[in-house]
């Protein structure tokens, strides 16, 4: 057994640019399909309206925990063959996704109920509207809420640990297996997360002040 | 003078830099119906909250039935279940009935059983003549209501003493009447009362005594004939401009 | 590519008493949460510069970390220390640390919802302070908030899986469980996965029952505060 050493620092460092590359990749990834099921969102059509519901429901009612372990051991199982990169990836954007979706729908709709008719009066066509008038102003509304929801993204990459990716929990892990001085190494990782995750929380909260005064 | 039941002995108050009461003084006696009147930052609101305490004051006395309120160690909560207070925004509690609103305190701070709190509450919704909206909401009354149900929740913990503090200033001209009315009522009944108002009528009407503030001091008083015969220039602009 | 859920159904056992566990856990955090998390509330908005610091400095330190480290920290921390306490007790103090930095944060903003003469008018009618917090301020605030606070229970709810990790032997472990014994990765996550959806709209059902008997004024007039 070692005594705690810069080494484990760097590994544990190592874990910490991993969290914020998967945080990027599943901000990226939930981000793509969060477009998507807010688009859907506010179809015309009910059905797919329904759908975009359907699976927000599904997810938000399901703990990540669950979704990472059915895409890293649940599809190998069914015969998909997954990297651990990949299936982080894939499991963390499917989760952020359902969250991300939700949130800019509520924007798009906030902004829609009141300027879709002054855009129709135009003669601009849905699309026109949707890109010129409803999306500019939807992203103000976004913003706040999107960064806030980035918090949780980083906390939860926490998650992938589990599915023994080495990140930021998982080096902390490791490294206390070897030195065995949790309280130590778990405040470090503690405060590596709360160095990521303050900026953008008080980020934040200065976007809502902001779009709040602006919003007058 | 036996029978003052509130009295004010140069009292001074200031917010920051601001003086708002510059040395007021003045007697209420028992059974008798004080309106208080003056343009609006004279300090007449800042006086009347001053004498159930919800506004501390810096130097001067003010003796409300006994109480002593520049005592630091005065029990406020006593002070408080005799002099009954009703705001210009009625501020009734909205997550409660009319009944609920009405029975709170005596049931809390008096801690009345609930058989005698409902004979109460059903009394004093009584005197305001809203028995049949009992079981509604804040929200669904007009503003007038509110503010009968307001006064009727100060009734019921029986004060001695009844603080109104433009109580119709928020109401639509249409609305004033029914609470006006009421608080006339309440007036003949013997009731001391303090009202700060701008309705010239209504406190030349009920009033045994006018008090007219003016930056921060009692500037004239007297009978309601002072405001038929103003003695200061200012109180006959005041009276001028508010007829 | 084969599909089996019979092997998993034939171990409901486990997940039956993992799901037991799972409402055990969650029921007893959002009620200590709840609670330590009003004290927060109360806390951060107090005068006293100190405590107000205090309270808000614990809520940006818990809700800018992740829960599963909060768990590894009170687990290991107590250890450490010389401390041995059964898990469920370790369990619920992390997730009560937890849902009370989440559940203050919401709180608090029920609370400076309510209106300073709404708190005059309260006092002028002789109520106690804590009278006046408790029968004025409280109710409204609650009411206000409750969307919110259900939304965050939930959210609990569902990451007490997390405390698998710490061989608490709730849904989560009894899935990884079966998994082990079963080698049926897909159908058992499939299945704790409806499980634990099951749950989530068990409580949303829940809060809104509850909701309907705590509110009265809004379930008479179906209006908003």
């Amino acid at each position: 057994m070692t005594s705690f050493n810069l080494m484990h620092l760097q590994f544990i460092l190592t874990g910490a640019m991993w969290t914020v590359i998967l945080s990027v990749l599943a901000t990226l990834g939930g981000g793509i399909g969060g477009a998507i099921l807010a688009l859907a969102g506010i179809s015309r059509h009910r059905f797919i309206r329904n759908i975009a519901a359907l699976y927000i429901t599904l997810i938000q009612g399901v703990p990540l925990l669950v979704i990472l372990f059915l895409t890293y051991f649940g599809l190998p199982a069914l015969g998909f063959n997954i990297e651990p990169l990949a299936a982080a990836t894939f499991g963390l954007s499917v989760y952020v996704s359902a969250f991300l979706g939700e949130i800019w729908r509520g924007s798009l709709e906030a902004v829609r109920k009141a300027q879709w008719e002054a855009g129709e009066c135009l003669a601009l066509t849905r699309m026109q509207v949707l890109l010129h008038i409803i999306m500019p102003q939807s992203i103000r509304l976004a913003t706040p809420p999107t960064v806030g929801f980035i918090v949780q993204v980083v906390k939860n990459t926490s998650l992938v640990s589990a599915i023994s990716f080495i990140e930021l929990t998982r080096s902390g892990q490791i490294v206390n297996n070897s030195t065995f001085q949790p309280f130590l190494i778990y405040t470090i990782v503690a405060c590596l997360y709360f160095a990521m995750c303050f900026p953008l929380s008080r980020f934040s909260r200065v976007l809502e002040k902001k779009f709040a005064i602006s919003a007058r | 003078m036996s029978d003052v039941i509130v009295g004010l002995k140069d009292v001074w108050k200031s917010f920051g830099e601001v003086s708002v009461l510059r040395g007021v003084t003045f007697d209420v006696a028992k059974g008798q119906v004080v309106s208080i009147i003056g343009k609006s930052g004279s300090g007449k609101s800042t006086a009347l909250r001053c004498i159930n305490g919800l506004e501390a004051f810096q130097s001067g006395e003010i003796a409300v039935d006994g109480f002593n309120l520049a005592d630091e160690t005065l029990d406020l909560r006593a002070l408080r279940k005799k002099v009954g207070i009703v705001f210009q925004s009625y501020n009734l509690f909205p997550h409660l009935t009319v009944l609920g609103n009405i029975e709170l305190a005596p049931k809390l701070a008096k801690r009345l059983s609930p058989t005698e709190t409902r004979e109460l509450a059903l009394k004093v919704l009584g005197e305001v003549g809203l028995l049949d909206k009992r079981d509604h909401y804040p929200e669904q009354l007009s503003g007038g209501q509110q503010q009968r149900v307001a006064i009727a929740r100060s009734l019921a913990m029986e004060p001695t003493v009844m603080l109104f503090d433009e109580v119709t200033s928020a109401l639509d001209p249409e609305l004033k009447e029914e609470v006006l009315r009421v608080i006339e009522r309440l007036a003949g009944s013997g009731m001391t009362m303090i009202l700060v108002t701008h309705e010239m009528n209504f406190a030349r009407r009920v009033s045994g005594k006018v008090i007219f503030m003016h930056q921060g001091v009692v500037h004239e008083q007297g009978t309601s004939e002072i405001l038929s015969n103003p003695g200061t220039p200012e109180l006959v602009q005041f009276v001028g401009s508010n007829l | 590519m084969n599909i089996d859920f019979g092997p998993v159904f034939a171990r409901s056992g486990f997940l039956i008493d993992g799901l037991l566990l799972t409402l055990q856990f969650s029921l007893t955090a959002i009620v200590t949460g709840f609670v330590a998390g009003t004290l927060i509330a109360v806390g951060s908005r107090s005068k006293t510069r100190l405590l107000s610091l205090v309270c808000q400095g614990y809520v940006e330190a818990i809700r800018n970390t992740p829960l599963l480290v909060q768990l590894l920290v009170v687990y290991f921390g107590l250890s450490s220390v010389g401390l041995k306490f059964p898990v469920f007790f370790v369990v619920i103090l992390a997730m009560t640390i937890n849902n009370a930095a989440y559940t203050a944060e919401i709180m608090r903003a029920g609370l400076d919802s309510i209106a300073k003469s709404q708190i005059e008018a309260a006092k002028s009618l002789a109520l106690s302070p804590w009278q006046v917090f408790s029968r004025v301020m409280l109710p409204p605030a609650i009411e206000r908030v409750y969307r919110s606070l259900s939304s965050q229970f939930v959210l609990m709810m569902l990451s007490s899986s997390i405390t698998s990790q710490i061989s608490a032997e709730e849904l989560m472990a009894a899935g990884n469980f079966i998994q082990s014994e079963t080698f049926r990765p897909f159908e058992t996550y499939i299945v704790l996965a409806v499980l634990y959806l099951i749950l989530s709209l068990l409580f949303r059902g829940l809060f809104w029952a509850f909701g309907q008997v705590a509110f009265p004024r809004r379930r008479r007039l179906g209006t908003s505060l």
